[in-house]
């Protein structure tokens, strides 16, 4: 029940941000927005693994970029709406996830975390070199101006996003609070004990692989309609990785909340930064953000408001 | 309703190129509480996560009898054996850290056919360790050493196991504590009429309790006291453990 009441507000939430948009008649607000969101869905996706099982997934690139070339593949056969572009991006991304999690599964730290970097350059490496979908010379896709009933075609890939999010949001937010969640948090608190107390720990991390996997993927997948021009050097970009990572460590990565809070804030200062001063200042403020979060909040904003909270309580 | 019992016979374990395990046999039979007992070192722990399918052995077989059906536990995923009602409290305690005692409890229950009883188990669990009713909403890590021994004890109790396999509850504890601990074993295993194999370093204590005891010396049975009398008199003990 609370669940719904959850995913009402989040809708009602999502159409004020939509039309409230919509009102200030500037189209670079859907711009802006779209990449904001998409970070959103990225981190919240990562958070799944990394901040739920503690399994860091450096891959991140990989998986948003094979979401974004299935749909390169699939528009240069025939042309499909957006939303199954999504749901085709997420099977192809969360099956490669659930692949790596079969491959990594005895790999735990660092050793899970460099072999995520190994998928990422591999995953690169195969797209450059498959010319079908434009090789290393990237691929052109030609969207349409307009959309019947929402109008502009940024308009309408921002509010594809936007129910994007609230959906990721959502499951996260579902399985923080349920047994899988419990499942997730005992493996990243201490896997031996999980396994000791009947918990089915090599089960539950493919579904994280999985799942995360497929978040990333249906946040590539509407990428090549975006930008209009993709190739491997932006589909794979450091700063997916990067971002995916920082925005639930800013956030606070125990809860569902942690994430959205990292990526509207980074999402938006980066954003604020490449209309200002420039696109290139983006990763450098990731890293002195990241400085700052590590030394004065290391549990993010959300430790801090809970650490905070308990000192209250315990006056 | 008949017993429940675990039957080791001549398993070998190894750990890559390290023997841990040659040639072990044991027996626990229903109800009984067996100590096995060594110290760091000698396989006692191979010889628990034998038993919980955590470490497969390379020879021998396992089987454990639960409410009379026999059950062979080579092969067998932790969680299936888990599910048949073996429940382990690992060396260390191994407590979820960044979780609150509850959280700890409830994942002591992840398993289907425990979440059946949850509302039931807990409250015996608060019941048997009121200062864990208490901390409910503490974390775990925070907790004492002592009630984090009971914690373990507790989440372990969650399954509602027929059989509980105890490792080194004694480590890290006051003297205090640990006399504390194994009453509470002792005063557990009457209440829920459970089968105990307890592995211990701390002899005098662990026999306080248990009907009999294996000596476990470099991975084999170097001893099998089948009374407590026979324990205390053995010669390998004498000179091992109490320096005489």
């Amino acid at each position: 029940m609370r669940f719904w009441i959850f995913l009402l507000v989040a809708l009602a939430l999502g159409a004020g941000v939509f039309f409230g948009a919509r009102y200030l008649h500037n189209d670079y607000l859907f711009f802006a927005g779209y990449v904001v969101l998409e970070y959103l869905v990225l981190a919240t996706a990562w958070n799944i693994l990394g901040g739920y099982c503690g399994y860091v997934n450096f891959g991140t690139a990989a998986f948003f970029a094979l979401g974004a070339y299935t749909s390169v593949a699939i528009h240069k056969f025939s042309p499909m709406p957006i939303p199954v572009l999504i749901l085709l991006g997420g099977i192809v991304s969360g099956i490669v996830g659930l692949g790596m999690g079969y491959l990594t599964l005895r790999l735990r730290g660092a050793f899970f975390s460099i072999a995520t970097l190994a998928l990422a350059v591999v995953v690169q490496t195969l797209i450059t070199n498959w010319d079908y979908v434009g090789g290393s010379r990237g691929a052109y896709v030609v969207r349409p101006a307009t959309v019947p009933l929402v109008g502009s075609y940024i308009q309408y890939l921002f509010l594809v996003m936007l129910v994007l999010a609230i959906l990721a949001v959502f499951a996260a937010r579902m399985i923080e609070r349920s047994w899988l969640g419990y499942g997730f948090a005992s493996i990243r608190d201490d896997e031996l004990a999980a396994e000791a107390s009947g918990v089915p720990t090599l089960r539950l991390k493919l579904m994280a692989t999985t799942l995360s996997g497929a978040f990333m993927g249906m946040a590539g997948a509407p990428l090549p309609y975006y930008v209009g021009y993709l190739d491997p050097a932006s589909g794979f970009n450091l700063a997916y990785a990067v971002n995916s990572i920082a925005m639930p460590l800013v956030g606070g990565t125990t809860t569902w909340i942690g994430p959205v809070i990292g990526a509207l804030l980074l999402g938006t200062v980066q954003q604020v930064a490449t209309v200002t001063i420039s696109s290139a200042v983006n990763l450098l403020i990731v890293g002195v953000v990241l400085v700052g979060f590590v030394m004065i909040a290391p549990n993010g904003i959300i430790g801090l408001i809970e650490a905070r909270l308990r000192a209250r309580s315990d006056r | 309703m008949s017993g429940s019992s675990i039957t080791v016979s001549g398993i070998h374990a190894a750990y890559g190129a390290v023997r841990a395990l040659e040639d072990v046999s044991l027996e626990v039979k229903s109800g009984e509480t067996v100590a096995l007992l060594g110290t760091n070192g000698n396989g006692k722990s191979t010889l628990m996560k034998c038993i919980m399918g955590i470490v497969r052995p390379s020879a021998g077989s396992i089987f454990a009898e639960i409410d009379g059906r026999r059950h062979d536990l080579v092969g067998r995923s932790t969680e299936a054996i888990v599910d048949l009602g073996i429940a382990l409290v690992p060396e260390g305690r191994r407590l979820f850290p960044k979780l609150t005692v509850e959280e700890n409890l409830l994942l002591g229950a992840f398993r289907r056919i425990a979440r059946a009883q949850i509302a039931n188990n807990r409250a015996f669990c608060f019941e048997a360790f009121p200062q864990l009713a208490e901390r409910r909403r503490q974390l775990a890590g925070s907790l004492s050493g002592g009630e984090q021994q009971m914690l373990a004890l507790g989440r372990a109790l969650m399954l509602a196991p027929r059989i509980l396999l105890i490792d080194e509850p004694s480590v890290g504890l006051a003297p205090i504590l640990v006399r504390r601990t194994i009453d509470k074993i002792q005063q557990l295993k009457e209440q829920y009429r459970l089968t105990v194999l307890m592995a211990e370093q701390n002899f005098t204590q662990a026999i306080r309790i248990a009907d009999r005891g294996y000596v476990i010396v470099h991975g084999r049975i170097a001893f099998e006291g089948r009374s407590t009398e026979e324990l205390n008199n053995n010669d390998l003990i004498r000179k091992f453990y109490l320096g005489l």
